[in-house]
């Protein structure tokens, strides 16, 4: 019984399977086809036996015609009697114009109607074992002059045979088609299910957590393989993903919890020995300083994430990206004089660009704040004193380039300092969240642009690239 | 001035309701959207605080449902969902300003009071302001104290309007980084500190009162003190 239920529920699924619909399909079109095939082999078969039969009276009655145009209704009728009484012979039957039988082995017919010219094909009689047995028989009938008639037939039942013979056989084709077709399709089915069941069951077991997982790929390059060779690719980009992930995490947490841990023993310090209300004031400031740098460190990260996620901004315009690059400049213009840096803007617009016009600017406002920082920091007596932003159009692209004679980035570290949160061990004491460089390069990103990082030498140039907008 | 805070969280809207009152506000508070949205349409308030995320009826959609029913009270939108597109959305649905949180009140007031004052007259309509003896022309773009033309920058010139139309209301320093600069970001650094200074050298040195104004943690104001 439970067995029984296994098989049906086994056999329920095999049917579901593409596989098997496939097998369906091909067997329905390849019997159609088989049928079709053997039906018209058997019907040109049969109509060529039946012309041999016809063929076969009418070479009879054209010897017989021959007899009785020499020799007389006498020799046709002693041709009749030697030949009738052969084994295995035709029909014959000589009447008179009135219908008088004058030889034949046909005792006798129902209807006058034979006796008139033209091809029948009728049933008659044969006495076998003392009872008659009906037979088919294709007759012809001529008119010899003198109005003899002239009656020759040959028995069906030969050609009847043979014609059941070729149906028999074509019926049977027909069946082993269809069982070989099921045979194939339930095998083929089977297969697939297998492996595909295979890779569901490995799937799964990545699912459960264990990423390390792969599915088999079993070299023959089907599309099974090739299916599991992608997923396998893919199993592989996520682990790299999440590895990514982690790492970020831990930077986050490290980069979060800093601030965090310095809030934290500031309110504790205030609460143990404060004991004036200048004393609480100061520690609250300085608490409230330090939630203002963590959510600063927040909405950097959130809108790197909104980059990376990718998709459409809202808010998106035909910019002119020089004029976003001087009015940044002209921000930051004087508190780079209060550093004591010379800021200068070089470019003439306009560079239009599709871009949202905030996040541009913040990414310039970052980029120009990190010169600016960067150079107030190396002595006056070199070159450290300028920062340049030059808005120009390259190879069809617009650039924005920021330039400072700071200390500037080892080759080795540029690519590193693009990802979030990593700020030269050098930069760590330093205010910033260290992710100014890792938002303007996913500003880039999301408006289809890059930020990369040149030696300014000596210094640093950040070259944001976008493209230009269709006007 | 009479404020209605749309707030679900209830030591959130506890601590505005405390705040606003303390400078000297009237407060009502609504925990749901679609009280919220009954209390708003009876339009006897000022100004309009909504969280984007109440229940029972989301703030995009009290902000817009008022405004097709012709409310026009100023609406202050805060929201958690500090990204640029949310701000546009924000301002779409009708809200008059927006404020990401976390946010500190003294910001949410300076903005609040603006609103409300906006919503009652229309200075910017006038060609000259005047703040005590220093007067601004907006047509002729010719800033004179005492008889005396001073030379400013556009930008400082767009600086000293912004916080002349606001006589005597405070404005932080990223309303003036919105209404000058129009730009929303928190630029990392005191670039903003640095202009005000700026303007502040031109307008005040040499004067012994002073209009331009540093208002500890939260930003600046212009005002005749000697008045």
């Amino acid at each position: 019984m439970v067995l029984g239920i296994r098989f049906v529920i086994a056999l329920g699924r095999l049917f579901r399977t593409t596989a098997f619909k496939l097998a369906l399909v091909f067997l329905a079109i390849f019997t159609i086809f088989a049928g079709l095939i053997l039906g018209y082999v058997s019907f040109n078969a049969m109509r060529l036996l039946d012309e041999q039969v016809s063929v076969t009276v009418s070479e009879e009655i054209d010897g017989l015609v021959t007899h009785f145009n020499s020799g007389g209704v006498l020799r046709l009728v002693r041709q009749i009697e030697r030949r009738s009484h052969q084994p295995g012979s035709s029909l014959f039957l000589v009447t008179t114009a009135a219908g008088e039988t004058l030889a034949g082995n046909i005792s006798s017919i129902d209807s006058e109607g034979l006796l008139e010219a033209g091809t029948y094909e009728l049933y008659y009689r044969v006495v076998e074992d003392g009872a008659p047995h009906p037979h088919r028989a294709l007759v012809e009938t001529t008119i010899l002059p003198g109005g003899f008639r002239l009656l020759v037939g040959r028995d069906l039942a030969e050609t009847e045979r043979l014609q059941n013979v070729i149906l028999r056989a074509a019926g049977w084709s027909i069946l082993l088609v269809l069982a070989l077709a099921v045979i194939g399709g339930v095998f083929v089915a089977r297969r697939v299910l297998g492996r595909v069941d295979q890779m569901t069951e490995t799937t799964r077991i990545i699912m459960a957590g264990d990423l390390s997982g792969r599915l088999t790929v079993t070299g023959t390059n089907d599309e099974l393989d090739r299916l599991a060779q992608s997923l396998n690719a893919m199993l592989e980009r996520i682990g790299e993903l999440m590895a990514g992930l982690r790492e970020v995490s831990d930077n986050i947490a490290h980069d979060l919890k800093t601030p965090l841990t310095r809030l934290r023993n500031s309110a504790e310090e205030a609460l143990r020995i404060g004991d004036s209300p200048e004393d609480y004031r100061e520690a609250l400031e300085h608490t409230l300083e330090e939630a203002d740098g963590l959510i600063k460190v927040f909405n950097a990260l959130l809108m790197i994430a909104r980059a990376e996620a990718g998709g459409a901004l809202d808010g998106i315009k035909i910019e002119d990206a020089a004029e976003i690059a001087s009015d940044v400049v002209e921000l930051f213009e004087p508190f780079a004089e209060e550093a004591g840096i010379l800021l200068q803007f070089e470019g003439s617009g306009p560079l239009p660009i599709s871009a949202s016009r905030e996040l541009i600017g913040q990414a310039l406002a970052n980029l120009i704040d990190n010169a600016i920082k960067y150079s107030s920091e190396t002595s006056l007596e070199t070159t450290g004193g300028t920062v340049s932003v030059i808005a120009q159009l390259i190879h069809g692209r617009v650039e924005l380039s920021i330039g400072d004679h700071g200390p500037g980035i080892p080759n080795a570290d540029r690519d590193r300092v693009l990802e979030r949160f990593v700020r030269l061990e050098t930069s760590r004491t330093r205010p910033g969240s260290g992710l100014g460089l890792s938002l303007a390069a996913a500003v880039a990103r999301l408006h289809a642009g890059t930020l990369r990082l040149e030696d300014n030498q000596p210094g640093l140039r950040a070259i944001l690239t976008l493209p230009l907008a269709e006007a | 001035m009479k404020i209605l805070i749309v707030e679900d969280d209830a030591s959130a809207s506890a601590y505005l309701d405390k705040a606003f009152r303390e400078s000297g506000h009237v407060v009502d508070v609504s925990s749901d959207g679609l009280d919220g949205y009954a209390m708003a349409a009876e339009g006897e308030y000022d100004v309009i605080v909504v969280d984007r995320m109440i229940p029972r009826m989301d703030g995009l959609s009290l902000i817009h449902g008022l405004r097709e029913q012709k409310v026009d009270t100023p609406i202050l939108i805060l929201s958690a969902l500090g990204q640029v597109d949310d701000r546009v959305k924000g301002l779409r649905a009708g809200a008059d300003d927006y404020l990401p949180k976390p946010y500190s009140f003294s910001e949410l007031l300076a903005r609040v009071e603006i609103l409300a004052r906006r919503g009652r007259s229309l200075p910017s309509e006038e060609t000259i302001y005047r703040v005590g003896d220093l007067e601004l022309n907006r047509l002729t773009r010719r800033v004179m104290r005492l008889e005396t033309d001073i030379d400013l920058q556009p930008r400082e010139f767009r600086l000293l309007e912004y916080l002349m139309r606001h006589t005597g209301q405070v404005v932080t320093r990223t309303m003036l980084l919105e209404n000058v600069w129009d730009y929303h970001f928190d630029p990392q650094t005191n670039v903003i500190d640095v202009h005000v200074s700026r303007l502040r050298a031109k307008i005040d040195k040499g004067f012994d009162n002073p209009l331009i104004h540093t208002i500890r943690g939260a930003g600046y104001t212009i005002r005749d003190s000697a008045r």
